[in-house]
């Protein structure tokens, strides 16, 4: 379909005349150099190539690219390709092209590694993460240490401000995810409790759940979405924009001047939100017991309250603090140790969040195991 | 086209950021071939003007037109057939990070006309090396500097061959000599692809060394306050902004 765009004449045995005409612009598709090339071996005596260009031709870069590679296969036969009868620009932008194209760098090295080199890779940086993060910690307790000595670059109202965000503007999610939390755990007891007839037990199993376990656990997951992941994303793009950097040539420690705020805001919040998330969910193991599953509201409550101890409060709370700390130091480490790239910024986000949320279930894991050796 | 009929024309154009009107009433031609520089003071508005020539961002009032037709008044399909004209050089590059540099290049390519992969290769062995960045097709983003990165950014641009090219601060981040070659190549390709350029820019070297018509977007009035060739205006224009601005506050106008 593309061939009546291009026509050969043989002026001279040594000369090959080109026609070109009709659309050759790249929209329209442009033919292959094989045509020529199949000249130049029916004819090996072609010294020259010539062009004629008809009267509808129109060109882009399109006619270029096929100049150019017409240009690569006349070289090595050293057939010349005059290039008078071109179009004006064409023949410039030839020349640019051409001259330009002498120059060769080394294409860069991208090595595939073995499984074993992989591995070990790994190991190497999953050491270094580590003492990264004991750095982290070390510098986070010396700027702590300098808090309490009153020496700290602490400014009370960024303190405030976080402690506004993470806090106050959590309430909201941690009452929905709560108060649900509490419906499921009462219908999941309900299941089993009413085959005996026994589901004013329903009290306890929320009211001790909750409040001991799973008020914090289910802050701490949702903080780490919510808030996890915003420190890490904004002291990631705060390492990209290179404003940890001035802060360090400031002779200013980011550490205290932004981690330190961050966690002490969620150390303090953390149990506070665990609280509130306790009492939403036994509100909502009530709604369904009192509304659904015909339990006498005052009894319930009653129930609640003889069996949920203040130990199981203490445990609970216990476990909001250190998710607090989990939580802050995650984001925060990830953020520092964002890499300035545009993905950098996301990976620090996801890692945070995972990071988090790992350790948050590891740490649940221990604390109960401790408690059931202390009989708490 | 009739010769007479400018490229690009701006009617009455307002532009707003955010709630505010940043600049009012402006009026100008760009006619085929010409090097057309919008300059004017940081934060005038030269780059929210651009993005409503380039179809990113709504115009608050008034036309902009290419060939004579209407931008903001055709359907979505309408302006993308117009869009397929503009070349883009971003401020940085804007080259996808994902991609090779020969990818970043064939992506339009691939997707507006229907070239083999073979001949996507080869128009974009063309595109690179007109920039002077031939060997460089495998290449990351990330892997090169800040001036090819410029670069690389224009061989996309010009990977449709389009009519209209339109540079955002060409020279911005850029050592003098870069800056110097990326000017020899708009005035290269404006040449050899007759293409029409747009530049906005308050790089004085660049608008001298490029442009043969221009606008001054001033802050203060809000709108445009001179237009004309730079040298005529640095010649002839008695407004002491102008003046002052193309001189680097050397001189304080007539």
């Amino acid at each position: 379909m593309v061939s009546e765009k291009i026509s050969f004449a043989y002026p001279s045995v040594e000369i090959i005349q080109v026609r070109i005409s009709g659309d050759w612009r790249i929209s329209a598709g442009v033919p292959p150099v094989g045509q020529i090339s199949a000249e130049f071996s029916r004819n090996p005596q072609i010294k020259r190539v010539v062009f004629e260009v008809g009267d509808e031709f129109k060109w882009d870069s399109g006619f270029i690219s096929f100049l150019l590679q017409l240009v690569k296969e006349c070289k090595p036969k050293n057939i010349g390709v005059s290039r008078e009868s071109l179009p004006k620009g064409s023949e410039k932008l030839l020349s640019m092209v051409l001259k330009n194209s002498a120059e060769v760098p080394a294409p860069p090295k991208i090595e595939k590694e073995s499984f074993l080199a992989g591995l070990g890779g790994r190991a190497v940086e999953i050491n270094a993460e580590v003492i990264s993060l004991l750095d982290f910690l070390g510098q986070l307790a010396a700027a702590f240490g300098r808090l309490l000595r009153g020496k700290a670059y602490f400014r009370r109202n960024e303190f405030v401000f976080i402690i506004q965000r993470s806090g106050i503007g959590a309430l909201g999610l941690v009452s929905l995810i709560s108060v649900l939390v509490g419906v499921i755990l009462a219908f999941v007891g309900a299941i089993q409790l009413q085959l005996f007839g026994a589901q004013i037990y329903i009290a306890d199993i929320v009211g001790i759940a909750m409040v001991r376990v799973m008020g914090a656990v289910m802050t701490g997951v949702i903080m780490s979405g919510r808030t996890g992941a915003s420190f890490a994303a904004e002291l990631g793009i705060m390492q990209t924009n290179e404003e940890i950097d001035a802060l360090r040539t400031l002779g200013v420690s980011p550490v205290e001047f932004l981690v330190l705020p961050r966690v002490l805001a969620l150390v303090m919040m953390m149990p506070l939100l665990t609280l509130y998330a306790d009492l939403m969910g036994i509100a909502g193991g009530f709604l369904v017991s009192s509304g659904m599953l015909n339990i006498n509201p005052v009894e319930y409550l009653q129930h609640t309250k003889s069996a949920v101890k203040l130990s199981n409060l203490w445990v609970g709370l216990v476990h909001g603090i250190v998710f607090g700390v989990i939580i802050a130091v995650a984001g925060c480490l990830r953020g520092i140790n964002c890499e300035r790239s545009a993905g950098g910024v996301g990976e620090a986000t996801t890692s945070a969040v995972v990071t988090a949320i790992t350790s948050i279930v590891i740490a649940t894991a221990i604390i109960t195991f401790v408690c059931q050796i202390l009989g708490v | 086209m009739e010769n007479s009929m400018p490229v690009i024309e701006v009617r009455d154009l307002d532009l707003s950021y955010g709630d505010v009107t940043i600049m009012s009433g402006l009026n100008f031609k760009v006619q085929k071939g010409d090097i057309f520089i919008v300059m004017g003071p940081s934060g005038c508005g030269k780059s929210t003007l651009l993005k409503v020539m380039i179809g990113l961002k709504d115009p608050e009032k008034g036309k902009v037109l290419y060939g004579g037709e209407s931008f903001w008044d055709q359907d979505f399909p309408g302006q993308q057939a117009m869009m397929r004209r503009f070349g883009v050089l971003y401020q940085g590059g804007a080259l996808w990070s994902s991609l090779t540099l020969e990818e970043n290049v064939a992506l339009p390519l691939q997707i507006y006309t229907n070239l083999s992969v073979e001949q996507i290769r080869e128009v974009v062995r063309v595109k690179l090396a007109l920039v002077g960045l031939a060997g460089y097709p495998n290449f990351y983003p990330a892997q090169i500097s800040g001036g090819m990165r410029k670069r690389a950014g224009l061989a996309r641009a010009i990977a449709l061959d389009p009519d209209i090219i339109f540079f955002d601060e060409p020279s911005s981040g850029l050592d003098p000599v870069s800056a110097r070659m990326l000017d020899d190549l708009i005035l290269q390709l404006r040449d050899a692809l007759g293409a029409t350029i747009v530049v906005v820019t308050h790089e004085l070297a660049s608008i001298f060394a490029v442009g043969n018509s221009a606008i001054f977007l001033d802050p203060e009035s809000r709108t445009m306050i001179a237009s004309g060739s730079p040298k005529d205006l640095l010649a002839n224009s008695s407004d002491p902004r102008v003046i002052q601005f193309l001189t680097r506050g050397e001189k304080q106008g007539a």
